[in-house]
């Protein structure tokens, strides 16, 4: 089965889950999803291996990284119609708090959905959606 | 001012940063040289790493661990002793696809620091510098008493 076909069933049945396991770094980070309403929730469950600073001990920022960025590209794949995936153009981090050894989750908003480019944010939190320890802003190439 | 022992550093770093670091560790991250305030480190091809399996293009979250590790390394040895650093934040533009199959090796260089802040520019390619895959820059807030801003690397 070819990525387009695992998205478009994905799509028809609101279950991203099959394309998530497609993605050989998104089973190597252990990110599952759910539907929110018009949102996909992306979590990182905490493993040790997730660990970046081992004394406090910390998730590894780039894991964090990882997250927001799979998160944003869910999102945009739920919401536009496209098949394919999009390229990243670049992404910035901001890391507002130390990510603990607990699970993590990630959702993404689109900015603006243009014809070449589509703008998303996403934001990362652990046990308090009030309280996000990281945000991003990423750029995407789509339908090139 | 005794002068900068790269060998022993950098066998000293390219330990520790696996040893204390055991995501470094999982994606088999390994230092291969170093200077005051330059770091370089090497991201072994891996297949789960892969973000896109039709094209088998590594994912950016793999690009950017390797940049953050790189990052945060050179702050170090900017230091050179053992203060907690945060990062800030973390910008990467991707220049072009990682190459399937080939390691990806980062280059970082704190280029700036003040009592409380920490400036990095980084790139990554395979082996030739002039054709980057990415290219990123990056703040770190340091501290020297390590709570107030908590140690994540």
């Amino acid at each position: 089965m070819s990525l387009k076909d695992i998205l478009e069933s994905a799509r028809e049945r609101g279950d991203f889950s099959a394309f998530v396991d497609a993605i050989p770094y998104a089973r190597f980070l252990g990110l599952t999803v759910r539907r929110e309403g018009e949102s996909l929730i992306t979590t990182m469950t905490f493993s040790p291996m997730l660990v970046g600073n081992a004394t406090i001990p910390a998730l590894h920022g780039g894991t964090i990284g990882g997250l927001v960025e799979s998160a944003a590209v869910f999102q945009l794949l739920y919401e536009a119609d496209q098949l394919v995936l999009p390229k990243i153009i670049n992404v910035t981090v901001d890391y507002l708090r130390s990510a603990r050894a607990v699970d993590t989750h990630a959702t993404g908003i689109i900015t603006k959905q243009g014809r070449r480019v589509t703008s998303v944010r996403a934001v990362a939190w652990q046990e308090d959606r009030d309280k996000p320890i990281a945000t991003a802003s990423a750029h995407y190439l789509v339908g090139a | 001012m005794t002068a900068f022992d790269r060998d022993r550093v950098l066998a000293l770093m390219d330990q520790g940063f696996r040893q204390m670091v055991p995501h470094n560790a999982e994606l088999g991250l390994r230092m291969i040289d170093c200077a005051p305030g330059m770091a370089v480190l090497v991201l072994p091809w891996n297949e789960r790493l892969i973000g896109n399996p039709e094209k088998r293009v590594l994912h950016g979250g793999a690009i950017t661990t390797l940049v953050d590790a790189c990052c945060g390394a050179s702050v170090f040895l900017r230091l050179g002793n053992p203060t907690p650093i945060a990062t800030l934040d973390l910008r990467i533009d991707y220049l072009k696809p990682a190459t399937p199959d080939r390691d990806v090796v980062a280059r970082a260089e704190c280029y700036h620091k003040t009592k409380n802040v920490a400036f990095v520019r980084a790139v990554a390619c395979h082996d030739d510098r002039s054709d980057p895959i990415a290219s990123a820059a990056a703040t770190f807030m340091l501290s020297t008493k390590g709570k107030s801003v908590g140690h994540r690397t």
